[in-house]
């Protein structure tokens, strides 16, 4: 009797890392071919939608749209990508602004072959083979991957959490301090603790909202 | 942005900046004037650049005499 021999192929998926330089790549947008470093000197954030004319990735291109401007404010562009067609990006955005009066002020990536995609580890099969999940990569202004948010193709994001994000980002940039859960910009922030014992005594004497030698808050 | 239509002229916002670059400017200068983002400044100056519609200068662009008689098309 003839063996069968039945082989299983698993893709692997490659995922960028925080800390680390994001890919690198050019693509055509709606607003011409762009690479990444065109957005080098400022933030930016990459995100991906499953598909054009949906309804879910509409109300977040709308609400992408409304935090524009405050994301402007902070130095921060927004790059979005799908693997549909340029021309079903072009069709999309138009739709949304007749049908929704909101016109849609940022780039989307035309990523058909899925090689943006692809580089970011947007794709996830378990959710779906041909659609990218609802990702967010932080990029900083010298090309580095600071912060990704994955969600499932059924739940939109949360763009309050996002400005957040941003907010936290720079503030732990300018001031060297990490910001605790549900840190809000305004907010005291965590004091990094100390890295030495002399340090550690010395911290409890320096004038900040303590709990212990580890757990230190201040105001900006 | 895409610089050049299919049936060889300019989009508008290619005319503006290559007006703009009558006089040698940076990207960030050239975004400012023409309140473009400079991203799409970046995207456009690379696409004239290979089109042979401007020339760098000392790390500043200006427009050559193929990008200067464009813009009257």
């Amino acid at each position: 009797m003839e063996e069968k021999i039945i082989s299983e192929t698993r893709e692997v998926i490659s995922m960028p890392r925080l800390g680390e330089m994001a890919p690198d790549f050019e693509a055509v947008t709606t607003q011409g071919t762009l690479r990444l470093e065109d957005f080098k000197g400022g933030w930016l954030i990459l995100f991906s939608h499953p598909a054009d004319f949906t309804p879910v990735c509409t109300t977040e291109f709308m609400a992408f749209a409304e935090i524009y401007p405050e994301l402007k404010k902070r130095g921060v562009e927004l790059l979005g990508l799908s693997v549909d067609s340029v021309s079903s990006h072009i069709a999309w955005v138009r739709n949304i602004e007749e049908k929704m009066g909101v016109k849609i002020p940022f780039p989307v990536i035309a990523d058909l072959d899925k090689r943006v995609a692809t580089l970011y580890g947007m794709i996830h099969p378990g959710e779906s083979k041909t659609e990218t999940a609802r990702c967010v990569f932080v990029i900083d202004p010298e090309g580095i991957l600071r912060a990704m948010i994955y969600y499932p193709l059924t739940t939109g994001r949360n763009m309050q959490e996002i400005l957040r994000l941003i907010d936290a980002l720079q503030t732990t940039d300018k001031h060297k301090v990490a910001t605790p859960a549900n840190w809000k910009s305004g907010e005291a922030v965590i004091v990094p603790p100390p890295n030495t014992q002399e340090m550690a005594e010395q911290r409890l004497k320096e004038g900040y909202e303590c709990k212990d030698w580890y757990f230190c808050k201040k105001n900006l | 942005m895409a610089c050049i239509n299919p049936d060889g002229t300019l989009t508008p916002s290619a005319k503006a900046a290559l007006s703009a670059l009558s006089l040698p400017l940076a990207t960030e200068e050239l975004a400012k004037s023409i309140e473009l983002p400079v991203f799409r400044i970046r995207s456009s100056v690379r696409e004239m650049l290979k089109a042979g519609l401007i020339e760098e200068k000392e790390g500043k662009y200006v427009a050559t005499k193929l990008g200067r008689a464009k813009i009257k098309r």
